[in-house]
């Protein structure tokens, strides 16, 4: 009976496109009527690239299950390479294109590199070795203008020109939501399920388990180059020190509050917690400004220790369930 | 010639300090399977405890280090109690993921201005630095007391952990948890005293840090504590003697790095050793392949 | 009564293993709970030594109750058991491993346990040096079992001491079992080789699927049709 009237309803993905599409409307008209102040148009910007690359890592982490500490080092290899390519090329709405496709290009190669040699490694060797990585990464990107001085090395790459606005940030954070649910509710994401689930059961029924983890991380870093190739043109300045291992931890933060292996969880704690941070420099009078960081680990401790399945615990909001599964849940 | 033996002394020099914290991460990492990230901020943590001891309360050197080995022991034991030991039948990244919010939280808390505030401060040397020659290569009197203090603690930790009931008991609790506790031994109590104990040494080691480099700051832990657990793994996750190994390796390494090729690639090379390890030999130099465990 | 447990219910996750299970132990005698792979024996045992929680049930031994008290107290209550597979600590010595048995005694005690565990065992002073993992699998039998007695148990559980070992290794071992029985230790014995298990007991319970479906004397046991045909082969 409930799967006779979901039928005569029109599809719940549509009507979520049709109020994500009124809410951008919505928040374009407030900007240019002057409510949202540039500030808070910057911070938006920054929720939607914060979402896109969590996302990314949900889908290595929470999905898959591999571990991954280096997620900010996809990141920066997007923004770099992005970065890169809008200089040379000019910029333009085109070159942006090209940038982020090329961002996100690269960050999946680097990815597919050096994820088929380390994805063999487990649980925390996995977790040490992604690290490592990171660490690596940031030294090279130190010491990137001996060899291509326009990315500046340690004292940053500038000259970037501020393409991203928030139509582009919302198109691909769109983009990015609806991706990664037909991809999670697909047979390779039962695939990816049945890595994390029990690596050796998903072999013995035949699936390459090397494989899924590849792809799943190739797919995952990608996310995080098309989040770094924003970032670079919302800020136009890029410094190492923002792609360091404690960028990582920021990611994985929003991914354990959100819920592992929820699209919806990462949604809302990729938003709320970008807006809690920016909104309590706001709030907070500059004497206790540095609590914001003491209160952040914090809130990483209490959700382990008592909600480890994060606000979402594996469920999702119901435009973001395949069809067949709405009728049961 | 010189140079090269001169910088070797000085890799020691790190690699003794190395070893200090890396003992502390690859004990509990035997006896829990856990990467205790918090681990270099409790270093950190020893550090300021001397630095307190002797620049706020006069206190002598050796009484410096006592202090910030008491000091770290009781953060350590408290640290486990807390944030550990409630996840201990948790998924071991879920434990990790606590490690690293506890890391944070003590390096920003620490941070805060009433607390050690960001300024770094500079570290008493209690006593007047003399360098010895020794056929044109140079060593302090620092050098030699990291050395002796550090061979000193480790050579008191082997007897402890080899020869004491309570050491034959970590040992027992790292092989096989269960059957220890069938032997009436008391699991949560040795656990406790391994991190109490691995935090003891990682305090030391604080305070020779901050003798020989010295400037502390309440995120000096990170690096350290990083590249002490890459020493621990290439050394042998587990394994005491492996972690010595490793730590004197990776501080040699590390200085011939900065002196031959360049300091800005020392992190790299450090960590482009452990994935190295990580690939090609993840059981580190004195693991065995693990075939031989029941 | 030495040991008393009523309605043991155990539950690993969704899984109910032991569905109220009831026995009980005098003082000196020697008790047998046999049954198939999967019947629930290792797990009562577990759940006797506190490595696991039962969901409900009363475990009473020397008139105290010790149901959900931790492992470690337990065994220093003198309710010490030889666990399933041996579980030597492998890269210790002998003489370690037998230290550890009597972990919480005083020097002196551990000095008079060692030598009566080598009077039951001559072989293992042999070895004193050694790494239990280089013993054998007779040897590591007899090393877990004197780990157990180096407690001074008021009751020893074995699980599956018989498993893997030569005919003759089992009557050595059960022999010896016989002969701790009879110097004055309870024996509280798991075994699928019901044979030798109703042998030495005095009496036996049956468990099937974690419940127990029979129990008597060991001699009405061994004449039983059912545990005849079950799990004497005959």
């Amino acid at each position: 009976m409930r799967t006779d009237g979901a039928r005569r309803r029109p599809e719940p993905g549509t009507i979520a496109v049709i109020v994500a599409v009124g809410g951008f409307v919505l928040l374009q008209a407030l900007m240019w009527l002057g409510v949202l102040n540039p500030y808070w148009q910057q911070v938006l910007n920054l929720a939607g690239i914060t979402l896109i690359s969590a996302l990314g890592l949900n889908l290595i982490y929470g999905y898959t299950g591999q571990f991954s500490l280096g997620h900010a080092a996809f990141y920066g290899v997007g923004a770099y390479a992005s970065a890169l390519l809008t200089r040379s090329l000019g910029p333009g709405a085109g070159t942006l294109l090209l940038g982020i496709v090329a961002g996100a290009a690269l960050a999946a190669l680097v990815a597919f590199l050096i994820g088929l040699p380390i994805l063999r490694l487990r649980s925390d060797y996995l977790a040490i070795a992604t690290l490592g990585f990171g660490i690596i990464m940031k030294v090279l990107l130190d010491n990137s203008d001996a060899v291509i001085p326009m990315m500046g090395g340690s004292s940053g790459m500038s000259g970037i020109a501020r393409l991203t606005t928030f139509p582009w940030v919302f198109a691909f954070g769109l983009a990015a939501v609806l991706v990664m649910r037909n991809l999670v509710f697909s047979s390779v994401g039962r695939a990816l399920v049945s890595v994390r689930e029990d690596e050796l059961a998903a072999e013995a029924v035949g699936i390459d388990t090397t494989r899924y983890k590849t792809l799943g991380f190739v797919i995952g870093c990608g996310y995080a180059g098309v989040a770094g190739a924003l970032y670079a043109h919302l800020y136009a300045y890029l410094n190492p020190f923002s792609f360091d291992f404690l960028k990582s931890i920021d990611v994985l933060l929003v991914v354990v509050l959100g819920g592992l292996g929820s699209i919806s969880g990462t949604l809302v704690a990729a938003i709320a917690w970008t807006f809690l941070l920016e909104g309590l420099r706001v709030a907070l009078p500059a004497s206790v400004q540095d609590w914001r960081m003491v209160i952040y680990p914090l809130v990483m401790i209490v959700f382990m220790l008592f909600r480890p399945g994060g606000i979402f615990a594996r469920t999702e909001f119901g435009f973001l369930k395949p069809r067949a599964r709405r009728g049961k849940e | 010639m010189t140079y090269f033996l001169q910088q070797l002394i000085n890799g020691l020099q790190l690699g003794f300090v190395y070893a200090l914290i890396a003992l502390g991460y690859t004990m509990v990492y035997g006896i829990v399977r856990l990467i205790n990230f918090a681990h270099g901020d409790v270093f950190m943590v020893g550090a300021y405890l001397g630095f307190f001891a002797l620049a706020s309360w006069g206190l002598p050197f050796p009484l410096a280090i006592v202090v910030a080995m008491v000091g770290c022991a009781a953060l350590g034991v408290f640290i486990e109690r807390v944030a550990y030991k409630p996840l201990r039948n948790a998924p071991r990244i879920s434990a990790l993921i606590t490690a690293m919010g506890v890391s944070l939280f003590i390096e920003n808390f620490t941070n805060l201005n009433f607390v050690f505030g960001p300024t770094p401060r500079a570290f008493p040397r209690p006593f007047a630095v003399r360098t010895f020659g020794l056929g044109g290569v140079e060593i302090t009197n620092v050098q030699l007391i990291v050395f002796g203090v550090a061979i000193l603690l480790m050579v008191g930790l082997s007897l402890f952990v080899g020869r004491t009931r309570t050491g034959r008991a970590m040992r027992a609790v790292s092989q096989d948890r269960d059957t220890a506790r069938l032997m009436g031994i008391n699991v949560d109590t040795v656990i406790s005293i391994t991190f109490g104990i691995g935090s003891a040494l990682a305090g030391a080691g604080g305070v020779l840090y901050g003798i020989a480099y010295p400037q502390i700051q309440p995120m000096m832990g990170i690096m350290p504590g990083l590249k002490a657990f890459v020493a621990a793994v290439l050394g042998g996750i587990g394994i005491i003697p492996g972690a010595m190994l490793g730590s004197l390796i990776m501080g040699v390494v590390e200085t011939f790095t900065s002196a031959y090729v360049s300091s800005t690639l020392r992190d790299a090379v450090a960590f482009g050793i452990l994935i190295l390890v990580l690939l090609v030999r993840p059981t580190g130099l004195l693991g065995k392949s693990h075939s031989d465990k029941v | 009564m030495l040991l008393q447990v009523r309605d043991l219910v155990v539950d690993y996750g969704p899984i109910r293993a032991l569905h109220g299970i009831s026995f009980e132990v005098h003082e000196g005698e020697v008790v047998t709970l046999v049954g198939a792979n999967g019947a629930g024996k290792s797990t009562t045992l577990r759940a006797l030594s506190g490595l696991v929680k039962p969901t409900s049930g009363e475990v009473s031994f020397d008139g105290r109750r010790i149901e959900g008290r931790p492992g470690h107290a337990i065994a220093r209550m003198g309710l010490v058991q030889v666990p399933e597979g041996r579980r030597p600590f492998v890269d210790m010595t002998v003489r370690e491993n037998l230290l550890l048995g009597a972990f919480h005694r005083s020097r002196a005690e551990q000095r008079a346990g060692m030598e009566r565990v080598f009077g039951s065992f001559p072989r293992l002073r042999e070895r004193i040096n050694q790494t239990a993992g280089t013993l054998s699998g007779g040897e590591l039998q007899m090393l877990a079992t004197g780990r157990g007695l180096m407690a001074r148990p008021r009751l020893l559980m074995l699980d599956e001491p018989s498993m893997g070992l030569s005919p003759i290794l089992v009557q050595e071992i059960f022999s010896i079992i016989r002969e701790i029985n009879r110097e004055g230790t309870s024996i509280l014995l798991v075994e699928q080789n019901a044979w030798m298990a109703l042998g030495i007991a005095h009496r036996a319970y049956v468990l099937e699927t974690g419940r127990v479906v029979l129990s008597g004397s060991a001699a009405e046991l061994r004449e039983n049709p059912r545990v005849k045909s079950a799990y004497l082969g005959e």
